[in-house]
């Protein structure tokens, strides 16, 4: 049997792995994996400019490929830098694996140099972790590691490594294992057969049913069985922010987003269904505003991989419990033997009238229809949406990062498949978008990749242009530049009487056309709407370039629609400043 | 409602402070906590206490049961089972009336006095919650110098048993 040492293992396992990047920094704790990265290694390592960044960069790419992320980062400050990348990734349930060095064995526990309590720090924000403690067990430790990051609810992993268990001078035997088998984890791999038949039953005796899908969908790759059940049936779908892709946007059937700034037909709908089904999904606080008003007259049949999900803040009548692609086919199977049985299911009379009510809806406020901008000095932030969707045929990967601009691109590209939508929802990271386009670019370097941000966000994780150029990563960067934290600036419109604490720069924004200029990149400035489509175009067309499009668009807009809160419901909303429902 | 819930937790560094943190983070409150080994090596058995209203007790359970490091967990309230929580208790005993009188209430709530001092008297007494706390109110006369409990542990009746 081959012989290894520590490091040499952890390089050899992650090629094992089948991992394609490594995202990471250099540190003293891990300078003997690295140099065993550096000696053997046929997985690329990325070179990233700051820890926050490999953890986004490795979530972007697991987002958009649906395998698992790949950080290896030194300890301490190393190790801390990584922190609000793996919070995202476990708030939005995202495989990942991080590594992590850690001072020598001997030195834990005596303030070494670097030396801070990682599994401790980490804790509440993975789904699992690990601690090396003889090097012997490096390769089955990282097969556990990937197994539980990829299996059942997925999430991250993080594994900490004490710099002694990879010195090269130990050698073992190493063997890498094909399967792992853990006494106390096993994620369900089939939903209960009772429960599915009665939410058969449940969704064909609808009259106004409403299918309410979300990230569990694409991260369970059920998009096409989601989309035939609909289909089949002809019921109404809206998806949460997650989830957004998992039906294709563009099908009258689709609703749109539903939640917070979700569209006014969906949360309509939502609020007078009589049945949901809520997919892959969590009914996060942002979704179903205040819980004890949530959506009065329905029966929710909930299906989840995690029991927690179910019944966590609103109580399922039919829970289920499962993988969402099994369980969906086998709720397929089930509404069509009812159907067989009884042509009349579902009632297509009552189905008819919730249509109507639905385009009714839809032509009173909704997004695509009547709302136009009208002449206005600005751009708007939702022509800018348009036309990137115009420019990228609907087909690019969008990333996002966090605020007015998130919410703008999420209601207004329509996305047709799963995985084109990347942002970080649970946790809202600004600074999540770029590092992340990154990550997406690499895994599909022929794909138009988009990052639509704010002049705050961005600036989060600018360093990252200098990764760009190292790694020929030619995204395109979607500035909607209000020239405001947004977002913060449109609650103290709405609640502070517009006082804008520290939402604003004053004068000491960069010049980003400049800059990008500096790392290489190419920036442009569009001031005004008859510029915006051609130079959209003309991003794109520069297939090889990092592009900067900064946009200036209407300061004053807001996201529309928004829930009233507190104590409002689904169907409370603001549809402009000054219409409520 | 006040539960009991009992664990068997994989016998690997960190699971424990995986089960606390648990409560922690999510707000929820432990009473009583008690880990020892078992006969397994492998394994821990750990008990705790907790309040909380049905849909906080079924979240508990399904966090719980989500730690990697948690084998197999079973609320013992649901059924009928034993509970048994150990307290060590000292307290102030000089003259021979108030000796007489602390030798007789622990008499009375079984319990042994099972060190003796000039001055002091150290009880051990084992029950359930309710039992030792009882005691320590009829101590209440008397003056406490000090309280140890070993927290609850608990296991069920008849045949129903947690094991892998
Ligand atoms: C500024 C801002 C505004 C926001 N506004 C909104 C809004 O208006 N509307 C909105 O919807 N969100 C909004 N969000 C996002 C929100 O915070 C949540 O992240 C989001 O609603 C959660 O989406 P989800 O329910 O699809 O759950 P996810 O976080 O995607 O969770 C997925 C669920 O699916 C389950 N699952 C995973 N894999 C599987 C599988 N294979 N089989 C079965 N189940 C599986 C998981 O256990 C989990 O319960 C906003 C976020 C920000 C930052
Ligand atoms: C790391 C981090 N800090 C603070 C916030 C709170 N926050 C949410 S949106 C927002 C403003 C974002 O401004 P910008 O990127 O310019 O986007 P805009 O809303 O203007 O489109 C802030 C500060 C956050 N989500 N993430
Ligand atoms: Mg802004």
């Amino acid at each position: 049997m081959e012989m290894l040492s520590g490091g040499e293992m952890i390089a050899r396992a992650l090629e094992d792995e089948g991992v394609e990047f490594i995202f990471g920094y250099p540190g003293g704790a891990v300078l003997h994996i690295y140099d065993a990265l550096f000696k053997a290694s046929k997985v690329p390592h990325v070179l990233v400019r700051h820890e926050q960044a490999a953890t986004h960069a490795a979530d972007g790419y697991a987002r958009a490929t649906g395998k698992p992320g790949v950080v290896l980062v030194t300890s301490g400050p190393g190790a801390t830098n990584a922190v609000t990348g793996i919070a995202t990734a476990y708030m939005d349930s995202i495989p990942m694996v991080v590594l992590s060095g850690q001072v020598q064995s001997h030195l834990i526990g005596e303030d070494a140099f670097q030396e801070c309590d990682m599994v401790g720090i980490s804790r509440p924000i993975v789904k699992h972790s690990f601690m090396v403690r003889k090097p012997e067990d490096i390769p089955a430790m990282i097969k556990k590691a990937f197994h539980i990051a990829t299996t059942g609810r997925p999430g991250p992993v993080v594994i900490d490594i004490p710099k002694d268990a990879t010195r090269p001078d130990a050698k073992f035997e190493y063997h890498y294992p094909e399967a792992v088998k853990m006494r106390s984890y096993s994620p369900a791999q089939r939903g209960h057969t009772g429960q599915i038949k009665k939410a058969a039953r449940m969704l064909l005796s609808a009259k106004r049913p409403v299918i309410y899908s979300g990230g569990g969908v694409v991260q369970g790759e059920a998009s096409g069985l989601l989309t035939e059940l609909a289909q089949s049936l002809n019921y109404p779908v809206t998806n949460t922010l997650m989830g957004l892709g998992a039906y294709p946007g563009t099908d009258r059937q689709f609703l749109g987003m539903l939640g917070m700034h979700g569209l006014y037909e969906a949360n309509m709908a939502m609020h007078n269904a009589d049945v949901i089904l809520a997919v892959g999904a969590r009914f996060d606080d942002r979704v179903t505003n205040t819980v004890s008003k949530f959506c009065p007259g329905a029966k929710v049949i909930h299906i989840d991989i995690d029991p927690t999900s179910i019944s966590k803040t609103v109580q399922a009548d039919i829970p289920i419990v499962g993988p969402v692609h099994s369980v969906l086919s086998d709720l397929m199977e089930q509404v069509s033997q009812m159907r067989k049985k009884d042509a009349d299911l579902p009632d297509q009379p009552a189905l008819e009238r919730w249509w109507q009510q639905i385009d009714e809806w839809r032509g009173k406020h909704g997004l695509w229809t009547g709302r136009r901008y009208g002449e206005n000095e600005h751009i708007k932030p939702q022509q800018v949406i348009e036309s990137l969707y115009r420019a990228t045929g609907g087909n690019a990967f969008v990333t996002s990062d966090v605020g007015q601009h998130q919410m703008f691109a999420a209601q207004y590209y329509r996305f047709n498949h799963p995985r084109r939508w990347i942002n970080s929802g649970g946790l809202g990271t600004m600074g999540f978008g770029l590092p992340a386009a990154m990550g997406v670019k690499l895994a599909f370097p022929d794909a138009d990749v988009a990052c639509v941000t704010g002049e705050g966000s961005i600036q989060m994780n600018i360093q990252e242009l200098s990764t760009c150029t190292q790694y020929n990563t030619p995204v395109k960067i979607i500035n909607l530049r209000n020239n405001y934290l947004g977002m913060v600036k449109q609650w103290q419109d709405m609640q502070y009487e517009g006082r804008y604490a520290m939402s604003t720069y004053e004068d000491s924004l960069p010049d980003f056309v400049k800059l990008m200029e500096a790392y290489g990149h190419v920036g442009m400035q569009v001031r005004s709407l008859d510029e915006l489509d051609a130079k959209m175009e003309e991003a794109f067309a520069m297939k090889d370039k990092v592009v900067f499009l900064d946009i200036f668009i209407d300061p004053m807009e807001h996201v529309y629609p928004m829930h009233v809160a507190p104590n409002g419901s689904m169907k409370d909303m603001w549809l402009s400043k000054n219409e409520r429902t | 409602m006040r539960r009991i819930i009992s664990i068997l937790l994989e016998n690997e560094p960190g699971a424990l402070s995986r089960v606390v943190g648990l409560f922690s983070q999510r707000g929820y409150n432990i009473e009583t906590l008690n880990v020892a080994p078992t006969e397994d090596a492998t394994l821990s058995r750990l008990t705790l206490t907790t309040v909380g209203d049905d849909k906080t007790i079924e979240q508990i359970t399904k966090q719980l049961n989500k730690l990697v490091d948690v084998v197999k967990l079973v609320d013992l309230t649901e059924g009928a089972h034993i509970e048994r929580d150990m307290m060590l208790i000292k307290v102030r005993a000089s003259g021979g009336a108030q000796r007489d009188e602390v030798k007789r209430t622990t008499d009375i709530f079984r319990g042994q006095i099972v060190d003796v001092g000039p001055n002091v008297y150290t009880i051990q007494l084992t029950g359930t919650g309710e039992k030792l706390d009882s005691f320590v109110a009829a101590m209440a006369e008397a003056e406490i110098l000090e309280v140890v409990r070993s927290g609850v542990a608990g296991i069920s009746r008849g045949e129903k048993v947690l094991r892998l």
